[in-house]
């Protein structure tokens, strides 16, 4: 598909919304609902997302769209599709519907991944999108279990004892795909074909799918409003955030930077690991610089690469 | 059982569908449980008043990659039948995302402080 | 149009049972739910339907009561109907949803099957689950009997579903005491509760792809208190068509229903005032004291929310002293919830009759004739005694000291 192209189709997310000039989940949704087909449903978990597009009495969204709570928008949506199939079954609609779950990293890793374990494991027909950006960033830039070490949040700030946030995150993409459900994959704003193509691949399989979507938040990782879709770009080709794919059990990288770069180059851009480059903490920039190739490597047997 | 007229009311201002949600309305007459009961409202609310820096767009230099359309936020450039037709500063916060993805060998969009435009708008709005 | 009472069916069934019937009756398009304790087996009893094929209903067997009330909340608010049914820490855990369900407007029926709450941990009966949930903006009608248990159900959706009302309803009964107790229940057949609940029809269902809404948004300082003020009147609104619901029901099935059931209080001069299975024991009673010439009666509490205060007025205002039973307490110091509500209702009653507060029963502790006689005793006392301004008069009824 040719942007231009892409263009053509109407669009279910409108402008006017209240997020941040310069924030990247509105690009994220734009091409997660381009690639929809059908019409959709959106449910939605608390957060910015929510927060800043549905303000009443003006809504962004121009499909269906519900929001319940922060921590169940998997379960919401798995009540919708139920729904969905109950009345399908009954004749009383014959319509194809696509459903979709959005969440943060903190409705999706945290506060919600019960309910999104559930909704999995259940095998509902829906895709749940995790729009990632690496913290609780509706509430004030809090740490969530998706926050890479050492970032500076508000209840992770960077002290004279404390360097910012002490664990690395959880791999949330693998404990999707450890659900043996049909398609997980993770993907980044920044790499809009990449993701445009995991999306059809999500809304064509029959069960769950699960995309993991790093979506810059420039307030929360402190970088210029017009350096949203670099700073993505950055995570992926330094290999903290690698694109890949398991489909049907099958691990498949999807993007490979031909000269990984530094971590630390990644990190410079942004404001949340300024304190990272002070020299007492130059151990700690190496050991983050060993787990992110620890990781890559595994990431890379399991892809048979 | 019967529905009360007020019930009544309610049920139509959810079943019109350009139904518009008033500022000042009562309790009475706004559609239940809060629904929105239509899509796209946003459209309604005008967030370009936070701009600080304008793009500035160039159809010649323009190569119509789209960049623009894909990454803005606000959906703001408006893209007729596969080609740009510039940036619609209704919705446009000005983060400058558009000029930053715009290949470097193009440059076909540059910021620029909104001040810069007071003086055309003021006389604009003077010639009106 | 004349309707004619359907030919019922008898059938020995528990609580649990009648409530499972009732469910597979009004055949919901979704039902999510979570086992516990004591209401288990309405999920098993209805999942056997599921499985061979006696409903139409899609079972979400989910990881959680949050989220058996969050799929039932998108499942009805899909345009579906849609039920659960819970317990105790069940509800406890629904809490954040219930709140959520009642402001979307969302219209689903559950049965609650009430359990004391941890801690200490206790499977039996009291009333602190649903109490606590009093003000979540759920209508509440708690239940005597399990053919009550099973009649509210039935009602309860065309309750729910009004478009006076559009709010969702519990519908309790007593957590062993009723859930597991066998009794034998009139049953309607099959169409004739098909007919009475009708076709499910939200107003605005999400599945209607070519009208998008937004359900859920955030609404501020401009409008939320509007949208707050209209979800209080669906309240005051619900009492007319629990009435009518009632009405009807009454002429498909011949059992009569109201806010409130008043016993022997055409000339009673003391009374007391209870909820739930209590009422069953306390008729008895009644009976002996009346028969020994007492002029007691009994008001047994159906509908908790919308709370009957000017009805329930009326029915005490020509009392002495009346004793308010309560299967919970508020831990305020100031009696159990069901006293607060009554109490309240009273300050406009004529004469104002003296009132005093029973708590009893907490964890399944067992409520026989001999304490309730004893509450009467007590409440003929405070008829006798001038008031003496120390009320509220809260007393544990069958702790040991």
């Amino acid at each position: 598909m040719a942007l231009p192209d892409l263009a053509k189709k109407p669009q279910r997310f409108t402008g006017g919304h209240r997020a941040c000039a310069g924030c990247g989940f509105p690009i994220t949704i734009k091409i997660i609902l381009q690639a929809a087909e059908n019409p959709v449903v959106v449910g939605c978990a608390t957060g910015c997302m929510e927060v800043t597009s549905t303000i009443y009495p003006y809504t962004a969204w121009r499909c269906s769209f519900i929001h319940t709570a922060f921590e169940n928008a998997a379960a919401t949506v798995s009540g919708i599709e139920a729904a969905y199939r109950s009345l399908r079954r009954q004749g009383k609609i014959q319509q194809d519907i696509d459903f979709i779950a959005f969440g943060g990293d903190g409705g999706t890793y945290d506060i919600g991944l019960q309910s999104l374990s559930g909704a999995m494991e259940r095998g509902h027909k829906l895709v749940y999108v995790c729009y990632n950006n690496q913290g609780y960033m509706n509430t004030g830039i809090q740490r969530s279990s998706a926050t890479p070490r050492g970032a500076n949040t508000t209840t992770t700030p960077a002290g004279t004892q404390l360097p910012g946030k002490p664990q690395h995150p959880k791999d949330l993409t693998a404990i999707m795909a450890a659900h043996d459900i049909p398609y997980a994959a993770q993907a980044s704003m920044s790499h809009w074909n990449d993701l445009y193509r995991k999306a059809k691949k999500a809304f064509a399989v029959d069960g769950p799918a699960f995309l993991n979507v790093l979506s810059t938040c420039r307030l929360g990782w402190a970088t210029a409003p017009e350096d949203t879709v670099d700073a993505a770009e950055g995570a992926v080709q330094c290999n903290v955030w690698p694109l890949y794919e398991v489909e049907q059990g099958k691990w498949k990288l999807t993007f490979k930077p031909k000269k990984p770069l530094p971590v630390a180059d990644w990190m410079k851009q942004q404001g949340r690991f300024k304190h990272l480059f002070r020299a007492d903490n130059s151990q700690l920039l190496e050991s983050i610089q060993q787990q992110v190739d620890e990781n890559w490597q595994r990431l890379l047997e399991r892809c048979g690469e | 059982m019967t529905l009360s007229s007020q019930t009544k009311n309610l049920l139509k201002a959810h079943e019109e569908v350009d139904a518009k949600i008033e500022p000042n309305a009562g309790w009475r007459d706004l559609p239940i449980g809060a629904v929105i009961p239509q899509g796209g409202t946003a459209t309604q609310f005008a967030t370009g008043d936070w701009r600080t820096i304008r793009p500035v767009w160039s159809k010649e230099k323009c190569i119509n990659c789209h960049r623009c359309w894909l990454y803005c936020p606000d959906m703001s450039w408006i893209s007729e039948d596969g080609r740009i037709q510039g940036v619609d500063l209704t919705y446009c916060k000005g983060c400058g995302i558009c000029a930053n993805v715009c290949p470097t060998k193009v440059h076909a969009i540059e910021m620029h402080p909104e001040d810069d435009f007071k003086e055309d708008e003021a006389a604009k709005e003077g010639g009106k | 149009m004349a309707i004619a009472i359907a030919t019922q069916k008898t059938a020995a069934l528990t609580g649990n049972e009648a409530a499972a019937q009732a469910l597979r009756q009004i055949n919901p398009d979704v039902v999510a739910a979570y086992p516990i304790t004591p209401q288990t087996e309405i999920v098993q009893l209805f999942s056997t339907f599921v499985s061979d094929g006696l409903v139409k209903t899609e079972f979400v067997a989910v990881e959680s009561e949050h989220s058996a009330m969050s799929a039932t909340v998108g499942a009805a608010a899909a345009g579906a109907r849609a039920m659960t049914a819970t317990s105790s820490q069940g509800l406890a855990l629904m809490w954040e949803m219930l709140y959520v369900a009642a402001g979307m407007r969302i219209p689903i029926v559950m049965p609650m099957v009430n359990r004391a709450l941890s801690s200490p941990i206790n499977i039996h009966c009291d009333h602190s689950d649903s109490m606590g949930a009093r003000d979540s903006g759920w209508l509440q009608i708690y239940s005597e009997n399990a053919q009550e248990m099973y009649d509210n159900l039935i009602q309860a959706v065309r309750i729910a579903e009004h478009p006076d009302v559009l709010l969702p309803v519990m519908v309790t009964m007593d957590g062993f005491i009723i859930s597991h107790g066998m009794e034998n229940v009139e049953l309607l057949p099959d169409q004739a509760v098909q007919d009475f609940v009708g076709e499910y029809n939200f107003p605005y269902p999400l599945l209607d792809v070519e009208h998008p809404r937004t359900l859920g948004p955030l609404t501020l300082q401009d409008f939320y208190f509007e949208h707050k003020r209209e979800q209080a009147e669906a309240v005051y609104r619900a009492k007319e068509v629990i009435l009518a619901a009632a009405e009807e029901y009454a002429a498909i099935s011949g059992r009569r229903y109201g806010f409130f059931e008043a016993y022997r209080m055409d000339d009673a001069e003391y009374a007391v005032v209870v909820l739930g299975s209590t009422a069953g024991t306390a008729k008895y009673v009644v009976d002996g004291l009346r028969q020994a010439g007492e002029k007691c009666g009994l008001v047994k509490v159906r509908v908790f929310r919308p709370f009957p205060g000017p009805e329930l007025c009326e029915a005490l205002s020509g009392l002495k002293a009346v004793g308010i039973m309560d299967r919970a307490d508020t831990f305020s110091t100031q009696g159990g919830p069901l006293f607060l509500e009554v109490k309240a209702a009273l300050y406009h009653a004529a004469g104002q009759p003296q009132c005093m507060n029973f708590v009893y029963g907490l964890g399944g502790r067992d409520i026989d004739p001999e304490l309730i006689r004893q509450a009467f005793v007590e409440v003929k006392d405070l008829m006798k005694k001038p008031a003496d301004g120390v009320l509220p008069i809260v007393r544990y009824l069958g702790v040991r000291e």
